[in-house]
């Protein structure tokens, strides 16, 4: 091979890496997880993960990528579950047999019909129009779901058995790691499906009208009709998660298309960052991590979530995965080392800090909530009396020194943080 | 020769004010025509109601002959009338780069396609590039359009306007706030990229007008008291009285 | 069916004038600050509950004065630390960040005053019949209700049309930018109109508690209708929340007083249904069971077919 050739080829390999490489992770990382982690609780907080995950990146094609605000995205998602779930009764009832690895089509295209209907008078306008309306609609849906009995099943909602039809590959989905698989690879399609709906025109014309909607009607393209197409396609996914929530759960309630679910999708998504593609992602799977891990070890973890929701929002509007892209600049620079005994110095002290105030908050909440006269609780595995005098002085301790100690860090920290993205002296030379 | 854009009795009123007080107006194809008048007067308000940012309160708009009164903006660009803003208007979040290829998108005749993949399609791209190269903003085609200086924004701006090959291109005072020289530099710009074309242009820079214009409509109040070539507009009495010499007093 | 009509129509009067007091203060926070505050129900909430914290020591009327007050100094800090901070990243930023605001304040409820339902009950000297009517009881705290709410009414139109802060924020309603070119301290009358609104919206809480209930959930269940109101009476409008909240109260009490199907009126028209149709709920609706969506119906089709609102002028 001649030299050329072989400088080609590494450039070639190169770019094929760079493109299907993160791919290739994904669909690895996909199919090793449940060796890792094979508990059954680990099993059930993935199939929960690779769900929002879909529903997540959903929304995201609505407010990070077509800057359309939505209040009432569970709509799609729930009624794509009953659909889904509707069809499982069909297949068990021999009335229309289809394997039920496809049935999450069923739910993404009712989930588009519905897109469909609502799109074609609320993608009008963006803004607090567009955000109103979602909110009526899902309000409408959800109140209407306890109505119509014979299609939502009223409180209990409508159950059904994912294990009745056609075995694929000898596969019934009996178990929960035979749906994680499936999951798996509906999650990594649609996972493709919609990261490539954001390089199509389509997709592009779609952040140009969250960017500026009035400029984009002068470069040929009529604002509403690229929020509608948007929105359908939005629909389309939410509905394929609600599917396969159907088939994961075998059961759908009203409470899958009701407002708190639609305000748990936003909070994922923003809390993952929805300027990113990835942010969704992120936001889905610690949203669902702190929903099952953190349940487990204490009964105020929404409030903890709340907390989370609105920090992100006041102090990092980019979500997680803009603290990390924040980053890759000092990165690029190699100069992420300025930066890592300033965090570690700031970050011990916030620990204690944090960990002094979740400590009040978990006391507090026993000391109210315990049955009469049990005084004794248990954090981190520490084993205390919470009438005794002793943990209130620690918990001070915890957050006064942590919260002086971050206090005297700052300074230093932000200087570190300077000097890391201070533009490179070669740089500046090549200016002048 | 036929005419690009003719107006005919055109009006507009906000509330109880008539802004624009009856403009009969007919530019020819191929010309380069330079709208000129006060602050105030109504030029901008002209071009919105030309390019269907606005709605009429009566009259018509013709392009190349064919009605396009109340039509949306974006059936008036493909029926081939472009513009730009006098306020700078483009996509702060998109980088440069994709600022352009978004306003190439419908004249590749994309449509709303979602089965395409944008950086794929290496004729879209190097139009893309085309453009950038054109208006001087390669270097910087990575960067969110929004973190430009004033006088790359204004640019991009001309770029974005002129980039889908409209055969009929509005600039709406495309070097307002620039330099001498950014203003040197953008009217070649207009003059590379409007060669074959019609252009229409606000401008108040006098020089740039007498230079670049092949004739010259004057708005005063809302309704045109001239048209005519440079030369005559500049010796026109009316066109003294009622505004080259309030700009002169200015001066 | 006249004792029907007049006690739903005094229900309903009741129910849409304490609607009122929070739709005022959201119409006003919004044609202000552009802001459409998601959590201005959570402060509607926080009033109920301070006020029955107060109550149990210091007595009802106590509560009443002071938790409005509380309130208002919450919204007020709100405002300047956690609203006027995202300000920033824009309107989307500031319209998520009230809904967070929503979800944590009733986590914190729940953190503070715990899931049940809390025993917050009408002072002693109310808890008698005012009048009987066709042998149905007016309570006479609804009266106490109604009064109060038509004082507040009273007080808002005097403030507003009468006062100098109210020609201020009557000019910022309509012309944004020109108060803070006359010289007015905007960022101080955002944060003394947001923290008015939150305390109306508390004192409404204060005096619907003991009516409505004092649980964690009240805040949803009328946060929505209150929004449906502000959007169909017209955003920004005052005269169009003041109309839309009246219509939303006696169309609520109505729909839940007559009790009449769709099986009534097919019957009326002589036509049968089969009661183990797919359409069977259909054919079994009633109006006290669609009463919980007409608002949002109503909501939806004015958003379509008139998005100003009934008497807005403004499209956001
Ligand atoms: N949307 C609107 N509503 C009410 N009045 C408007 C509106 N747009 C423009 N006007 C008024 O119309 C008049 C003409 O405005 P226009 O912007 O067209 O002037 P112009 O000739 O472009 O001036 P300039 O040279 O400053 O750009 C002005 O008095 C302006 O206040
Ligand atoms: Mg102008």
């Amino acid at each position: 091979m001649s030299d050329i050739a072989k400088v080609q080829n590494a450039v070639m390999s190169a770019s094929f890496l760079k493109r299907f490489g993160p791919w290739l992770l994904l669909a690895l990382g996909l199919i090793v997880l449940p060796f890792f982690f094979s508990s059954n609780i680990a099993v059930y907080t993935m199939n929960l993960m690779g769900i929002f995950i879909i529903f997540a990146l959903s929304y995201n094609m609505l407010l990070g990528q077509g800057g359309m605000l939505s209040f009432g995205h569970a709509v799609y998602f729930g009624l794509g579950g009953f659909m889904s779930v509707h069809f499982m009764n069909y297949i068990e009832a021999d009335i229309f047999v289809v394997p039920v690895v496809i049935v999450p089509i069923f739910g993404g295209l009712i989930g588009l019909l519905f897109a469909v209907i609502v799109g074609s008078f609320s993608t009008r306008r963006a803004g607090t129009v567009f955000a109103m309306i979602s909110l009526g609609i899902g309000e409408l849906i959800a109140s209407c779901s306890l109505i119509f009995v014979a299609f939502f099943g009223g409180e209990e909602g409508i159950s059904a058995d994912r294990t009745m039809g056609p075995e694929v590959m000898g596969v019934d989905f009996a178990q929960d790691i035979e749906v994680y698989y499936l999951i798996a690879v509906w999650a990594f399609i649609t996972i493709a499906l919609m990261y490539l709906f954001s390089r199509t025109p389509m997709g592009r014309m779609a952040n140009a009208v969250r960017d500026n909607d009035e400029r984009i009607e002068f470069i040929g393209y009529s604002q509403r009709k690229v929020r509608f197409i948007s929105f359908c396609a939005s629909g389309f996914f939410a509905g394929i998660a609600g599917g396969l929530f159907a088939i994961n759960f075998e059961i759908v309630t009203e409470e899958n298309l009701n407002a708190l679910t639609s305000g748990v999708v936003l909070l994922m998504a923003y809390i993952g960052g929805v300027g990113f593609f990835v942010g969704p992602i992120v936001g889905a799977v610690v949203f669902t991590l702190l929903q099952t891990l953190l349940s487990n070890y204490t009964e105020i973890w929404q409030l903890y979530v709340g907390v989370l929701f609105v920090s992100t929002v006041m102090y990092a509007p980019q979500g997680l995965t803009g603290l990390i892209a924040m980053h890759i600049p000092a990165f690029k620079m190699k100069r992420l080392r300025v930066l890592a005994v300033p965090y570690v110095r700031a970050g011990i002290p916030t620990l204690l800090l944090l960990a002094g105030i979740s400590g009040f908050l978990e006391t507090i909440h026993h000391v109210r909530s315990a049955a009469v006269g049990e005084t004794t609780m248990s954090l981190l595995g520490i084993e205390f009396d919470t009438h005794t005098i002793m943990p209130w002085i620690i918990i001070a301790v915890l957050v006064v020194v942590g919260g002086y100690l971050t206090k005297t860090q700052m300074p230093q920290l932000r200087e570190a943080w300077d000097e890391a993205n201070a533009p490179l002296k070669s740089d500046e030379g090549g200016a002048s | 020769m036929s005419s690009a854009i003719k107006l005919d009795e055109l009006r507009k009123s906000f509330g109880p004010t008539e802004i624009i007080r009856g403009v009969n107006l007919d530019i020819k194809k191929g010309e380069r025509h330079a709208i000129i008048g006060p602050n105030g007067a109504g030029k901008s308000t002209l071009f919105h109601l030309i390019s269907g940012r606005y709605n009429l309160s009566g009259g018509h708009v013709s392009l190349n002959g064919e009605e396009i009164s109340n039509l949306p903006p974006y059936e008036i660009y493909r029926k081939g009338l472009s513009r730009s803003f006098q306020v700078t208007n483009i996509f702060p979040i998109l980088s440069v780069f994709e600022n352009v290829r978004c306003s190439l998108m419908w004249s590749e005749d994309y449509k709303y396609s979602f089965w395409h993949l944008v950086d794929r399609e290496r004729k879209l791209n190097d139009r893309a590039a085309e453009v950038l190269e054109e208006i001087g903003l390669t270097s910087r085609q990575h960067v969110p359009a929004g973190v430009l200086t004033y006088a790359e924004q204004r640019a991009l701006e001309i770029g974005l306007a002129a980039a889908g090959g409209a055969d009929v291109i509005m600039l709406d005072e495309p070097t307002a706030g620039m330099s001498h020289s950014e203003t040197d530099q953008a009217i070649e710009l207009i003059r590379r990229i409007t060669v074959g074309k019609t252009l229409v242009m606000v401008e108040h820079d006098m020089g740039v007008v007498f230079d670049l214009a092949d004739r010259i409509s004057v708005l005063v109040y809302g309704e045109i008291i001239a048209t005519d070539t440079p030369e005559n507009i500049r010796n026109n009495k009316a066109v003294q009285e009622a505004y080259l010499g309030v700009e002169a007093e200015h001066a | 069916m006249f004792e029907l009509i007049f006690f739903s129509l005094l229900n309903g009067i009741v129910t849409g004038l304490l609607l009122f007091m929070l739709a005022s203060g959201l119409t006003l926070i919004f044609s202000m600050m552009g802001v459409l505050n998601f959590a201005h129900a959570s402060f509607y909430m926080l009033g109920a509950y301070v006020a029955y914290t107060i109550s149990l020591y210091l007595g009802f009327w106590v509560g009443l004065i002071v938790a409005p007050l509380v309130v208002g100094v919450l919204g007020a800090v709100v405002e300047r630390y956690g609203l006027r901070h995202v300000h920033r990243w824009g309107h989307v930023a500031e319209l998520i960040f009230t809904f967070g605001l929503a979800f944590l304040i009733e986590e914190i409820v729940q953190f503070i005053w715990g899931k049940d339902t809390k025993a917050y009950h009408e002072p002693e000297i109310l808890q008698f019949p005012l009048f009987t009517f066709f042998g149905q009881n007016f309570p006479a705290y609804k009266a106490f209700m109604l009064l109060i709410s038509i004082g507040i009414f009273i007080a808002l139109l005097l403030v507003l049309t009468r006062s100098r802060i109210g020609l201020i924020i009557q000019a910022a309603i309509t012309r944004p930018n020109m108060t803070a070119m006359l010289g007015h301290n905007v960022p101080l009358v955002f944060m003394g109109v947001f923290g008015m609104g939150c305390a109306l919206a508390g004192l409404a809480g204060v005096i619907a508690g003991p009516a409505l209930g004092t649980f964690p959930g009240m805040a949803v269940v009328l946060g929505s209708i209150v929004f449906v109101i502000v959007v169909v009476g017209g955003l920004g409008s005052l005269g169009g929340a003041f109309i839309a909240s009246l219509l939303i109260g006696l169309l609520q009490t109505f729909a839940i007083a007559l009790d009449y199907s769709v099986s009534d009126i097919l019957v009326a028209f002589n036509i049968t249904t089969d009661a183990e149709s797919a359409f069977r709920d259909l054919w079994t609706l009633s109006l006290p069971q669609i009463a919980p969506i007409l608002p949002y119906l109503l909501l939806v089709l004015i958003l379509i077919f008139r998005p100003t609102g009934l008497f807005g002028k403004r499209e956001s």
